[in-house]
């Protein structure tokens, strides 16, 4: 049986991780493939990185720690932020991730994600979606990190991307990004429901219930989290006997 | 020295790590003479069988493949690589595949999602030294659409997901991986590692 994935998630500026500090195991946390190396170790079953590295000038540049990440570890990774053309994904897919994910240009240019899936494969274009739940009582896609509201529906904007060749959904909920309250359960239900591709949990991970909710309550494909992993507050190898405990299909 | 067979398919950077890392002395070539002197060939590859088997039949590699195997030489093929294999593929058409092994690339015609991808756990269908570091039920990495459909004489390992899927197969000095070795951790590390012994015997 397919195993349920969890991912932790890596910001990257100019190069360097941003994250957290309770690494006590390995030197230069900032590096980003040290730390990727150091949660493949630790038993995830893919990383996600994205570059939040301000100007299109410095991307270029930063985005040159794809290919040492794809030198140091031998697990499934994506690379996104910024992504914007067909190019884009030719570079990172060249340097050695497996997966490219694109968020606000998907929805500037929904092409993209067309002609990216028929030029790399369905497989390797992940949408990644911003939502809000709005006063309608559904959810609102939101772009530029977050910052700006846009007129798409969460759950059609997914249907229509998957109808366009994304082969994976990442559902990030803006409301509780960083509350460490739980996922948006509602929210990745309707979206499990509505499209048949891998969906990816994002945003709100406090405690090991919460990504048992996620998998047991939406049957989320993946779970991805940040800072309980950055700052060592769930331990990859707890959390997979745990949810393991509870009957969940981990790889362990 | 061994050749990973490069006809134009996909970034074969980190088929070629994983090689390196258990200490197998690889080349990645498109050249017949390179071909020719190898120890022992890797086809790999991600994409669409179409533009694959053209490309190979195209240049010539097609026979060249063909005729090194049929001389003994070693020939694993990695995802994409396993499926050329075969007779023949359905995917977006009818292609004649290397022949190599019976049977025929079909859709993954499932109820569950498709591709096929994440990680899935191996059941071992019979003994073979490719799996002598690995224990049965280990996961690897996965990412497919067609699988194998053949009478599975072939068969050395599979996963399940609703239908079984060829995952190792072997006929005599051919050997396929449908799943990526290469990003399957330590796991596919302990296949790659086997398989060094099998083609430096």
């Amino acid at each position: 049986m397919l195993a349920r994935r969890i991912i932790p998630c890596l910001d990257v500026r100019n190069g360097r991780v941003v994250k957290g500090k309770n690494f006590k195991d390995i030197q230069d946390v900032d590096d980003p493939a040290r730390l990727g190396k150091y949660y493949s170790d630790s038993g995830a079953d893919e990383l996600v990185f994205y570059d939040i590295t301000a100007s299109n000038e410095e991307r270029k540049a930063s985005l040159e720690f794809v290919k040492k990440v794809a030198n140091e570890i031998n697990i499934p990774f994506s690379v996104g932020g910024g992504v914007s053309t067909i190019d884009d994904f030719k570079f990172i897919l060249r340097s050695g991730a497996d997966k490219v994910s694109v968020n606000s240009s998907a929805v500037r240019n929904p092409n993209l994600i067309k002609e990216a899936a028929e030029r790399f494969g369905n497989q390797c274009v992940v949408l990644s979606i911003d939502a809000k739940k709005n006063e309608e009582g559904s959810w609102s896609v939101y772009v530029k990190g977050g910052r700006e509201k846009t007129s798409l529906d969460a759950v059609e904007w997914a249907v229509k991307g998957v109808e366009l060749g994304a082969g994976e959904i990442v559902v990030n909920s803006i409301d509780e990004d960083g509350m460490k309250n739980g996922y948006d359960l509602d929210l990745l239900k309707k979206i499990t429901d509505a499209v048949n591709v891998p969906v990816i949990a994002s945003g709100g991970a406090g405690k090991m219930e919460h990504f048992l909710e996620a998998v047991k309550y939406a049957d989320a494909d993946g779970i991805l989290a940040a800072s309980v992993f950055h700052f060592g507050e769930i331990k990859i190898s707890d959390l997979k006997k745990y949810l393991k405990e509870n009957g969940v299909e981990v790889r362990i | 020295m061994h050749v990973i067979i490069d006809y134009g398919m996909g970034n074969l950077a980190s088929v070629e790590r994983a090689f390196e890392k258990i200490g197998v002395d690889v080349k990645i070539s498109s050249r017949e003479e390179d071909l020719r002197s190898a120890k022992s060939l890797i086809l790999p590859g991600v994409g669409a069988f179409r533009d694959a088997i053209r490309l190979l039949d195209e240049s010539g590699l097609s026979n060249v493949i063909k005729e090194e195997v049929s001389k003994g030489k070693y020939l694993i093929g990695i995802c994409l690589g396993m499926q050329l294999l075969y007779d023949k593929s359905y995917e977006y058409g009818e292609y004649e595949g290397l022949g190599l092994i019976k049977g025929d690339i079909e859709f993954l015609d499932v109820n569950l999602k498709v591709p096929h991808m994440g990680w899935n756990n191996l059941k071992f269908n019979k003994q073979d030294p490719i799996l002598k570091y690995i224990n049965e039920d280990e996961y690897v990495y996965f990412v497919h659409s067609y699988y194998a459909v053949s009478d599975n004489q072939e068969l050395v390992a599979y996963s399940n997901y609703e239908k079984r899927v060829p995952a190792i197969v072997r006929k005599n000095n051919v050997y396929g991986i449908q799943f990526h070795p290469e990003k399957s951790g330590e796991t596919g590390q302990n296949i790659l590692k086997a398989y060094k012994e099998i083609i430096e015997n």
